[in-house]
């Protein structure tokens, strides 16, 4: 059953050194509030998964708190390259990071067979591409019926995955809405499971029968904290701040204009802090 | 006749290619722009699919990433990157995958992972996300990136997705049913695949574009076909929708959101 409790609560009891880490969201709900608290209590050689590692992933990446890293998309959506994430891999700048490279088919297939307890996915992928040649993790199986030879990677199994997600109730059960990633499989394919919401609220009221819901039982810690997918968005609560996505690139750049920018809005800065920065763009949501 | 960039004509001349039965994958950026014009102009009916999830979107302006709120509220239905993945995608139900790419070769295969040896890049690029994929399941490819000497080379350092392969029939010996890329839209002019040898030729040339330039800017041996024709300049209509949404999108991604976190 769902504990709820302080950000700094869940993240001490659920991440530790080493742990392989996925924090989701495709470009919708990312975790940044998270992210920024396992960055504050130092954690360090986590093995980072995500699909779409942008900006957040680029923060852990920076201060040195990753060992490795697997992803199937690297960059700065619609902005460039993530300098961080490249400073690491191109000069082992502030130190060397593995990584384990696929694509977004591979992932999300690994993702739905760790949720389902396989040992791994199967799906038709990555004919005539390079990627198999230099990732030991993709390999090919025969169809026990047709003989057709498909791809094959590990399923994903993180220690822990963290996420946002709009509401959740008293109970700990969790409401997601909008662009929903891959967020539930990578809940369902994880030990320990830290979800951050919006709103703590009485009623969930899923606004359909079909929504997304993730049931207490099947998350580890819930903890409400507003703003905390800032600057990605809330569907519902506020906007994505592209003028941010935008203004990260030349942040990021310079070792020292980052050094600067983590100290004072992360180490020196409190998850309370994100409802303020959310709270400036949310005006023409509500 | 009309001033227009040459970025402006390879965006029109890439929303062109699609039609209004299309069932279209969209890559961001350029393609992003081609797809939202074709749907502002002669195409309104078609389906735009974007890989975060949005099915049938129509969205007001671009968005600066695949997964804006924009594309989800303006969707017919949103489902999770598994479902895009594998009940549509690999499926076989999207007809037309639209895809841009730092460098691709004669054979039309593209390269958005690394430049330089891959253990040890000279650039490490953003990696192929959903490209492998929609190389292979989507019933065809369009592709449209500048013909720069950077961009158009003689030797891909690392096949992200594959094209048409070493050319030929190299596709159907991997067991491929699908055609691959059918074109490829420049913003000098527009190459598609020899039908026997599937090397990229030259079929259409922008107005005021010389051969020459197109020589010049490409990193291969360049081949023209035996008709080439001058691609019909863009409309005072087609103009006008693309410089609209541009301007949209533009003033839709300055603010707000200066604020530090």
């Amino acid at each position: 059953m769902a504990k709820i409790m302080s950000l700094a609560e869940a993240v001490a009891e659920n991440v530790r050194d080493g742990d392989t880490v996925a924090m989701e969201g495709f470009t919708h709900l990312i975790p940044y509030a998270a992210g920024h608290e396992v960055i504050r209590q130092g954690r360090k050689d986590l093995f980072l998964v995500r699909m779409t590692p942008d900006i957040l992933y680029d923060q852990l990446i920076g201060v040195g708190a990753a060992r490795g890293m697997k992803f199937s998309w690297g960059g700065n959506p619609g902005v460039g390259s993530l300098h961080r994430f490249r400073d690491a891999v191109e000069n082992q700048w502030p130190r060397p990071i593995e990584i384990e490279e696929h694509s977004h088919a591979a992932m999300a297939n690994a993702y739905e067979a760790g949720a389902a307890n396989l040992p791994f996915a199967t799906f038709r992928g990555y004919v005539g591409a390079d990627l198999p040649k230099v990732n030991l993790n993709i390999r090919s199986i025969a169809c026990p019926f047709t003989g057709e030879m498909l791809a094959a990677v590990p399923a994903i199994r993180p220690d822990v995955t963290i996420i946002h997600a709009q509401r959740a109730d008293r109970k700990g059960n969790v409401l997601i809405e909008g662009i929903i990633g891959v967020q539930k499989e990578a809940v369902l394919a994880a030990r320990r499971s830290i979800v951050t919401v919006e709103e703590i609220v009485g009623e969930l009221a899923p606004p359909s029968p079909n929504s997304v819901v993730l049931p207490g039982w099947a998350v580890t810690a819930v903890a409400e904290v507003p703003g905390g997918a800032f600057p990605s968005y809330a569907h519902g609560y506020y906007p994505r701040s592209n003028a941010f996505y935008i203004r990260w690139d030349e942040i990021a750049r310079d070792r020292e204009t980052f050094s600067a920018w983590i100290k004072e809005n992360v180490l020196d800065a409190k998850p309370e802090d994100f409802a303020h920065h959310a709270a400036k763009t949310s005006a023409k949501v509500a | 006749m009309t001033d227009f960039t040459p970025t402006e004509m390879m965006t029109i001349a890439a929303a062109r290619a699609l039609s209004n039965d299309d069932v279209c994958f969209v890559g961001i950026g350029a393609p992003s722009a081609a797809c939202n014009v074709a749907r502002l102009t002669h195409a309104p009916d078609i389906t735009l699919i974007y890989e975060s999830g949005t099915v049938g979107t129509k969205p007001d302006v671009l968005p600066l990433s695949i997964g804006d709120g924009e594309l989800c509220d303006t969707a017919l239905f949103t489902v999770s990157v598994p479902e895009m993945f594998r009940y549509w995608l690999q499926g076989g139900r999207i007809t037309t995958g639209f895809l841009g790419g730092a460098q691709i070769d004669r054979f039309a295969n593209l390269n958005t992972t690394v430049v330089g040896p891959y253990d040890h890049p000279k650039v490490r690029l953003p990696g192929g996300g959903g490209a492998p994929e929609i190389a292979s399941n989507c019933g065809r490819i369009f592709i449209t990136m500048a013909l720069t000497k950077r961009g158009f080379v003689e030797t891909l350092p690392f096949v992200t997705s594959m094209g048409h392969g070493e050319g030929g029939n190299h596709r159907e010996r991997l067991g491929l049913t699908t055609s691959g890329p059918t074109r490829v839209i420049t913003d000098l002019c527009i190459l598609e695949p020899d039908l026997e040898t599937k090397e990229l030729t030259v079929t259409s040339i922008h107005p005021g574009v010389a051969r020459d330039q197109i020589a010049g800017n490409c990193g291969w041996a360049i081949k023209f076909a035996g008709t080439v024709v001058e691609t019909p300049a863009p409309t005072q209509t087609e103009l006008s929708v693309l410089r609209d949404i541009n301007a949209r999108t533009r003033k839709a991604h300055e603010g707000p959101g200066k604020e530090a976190a």
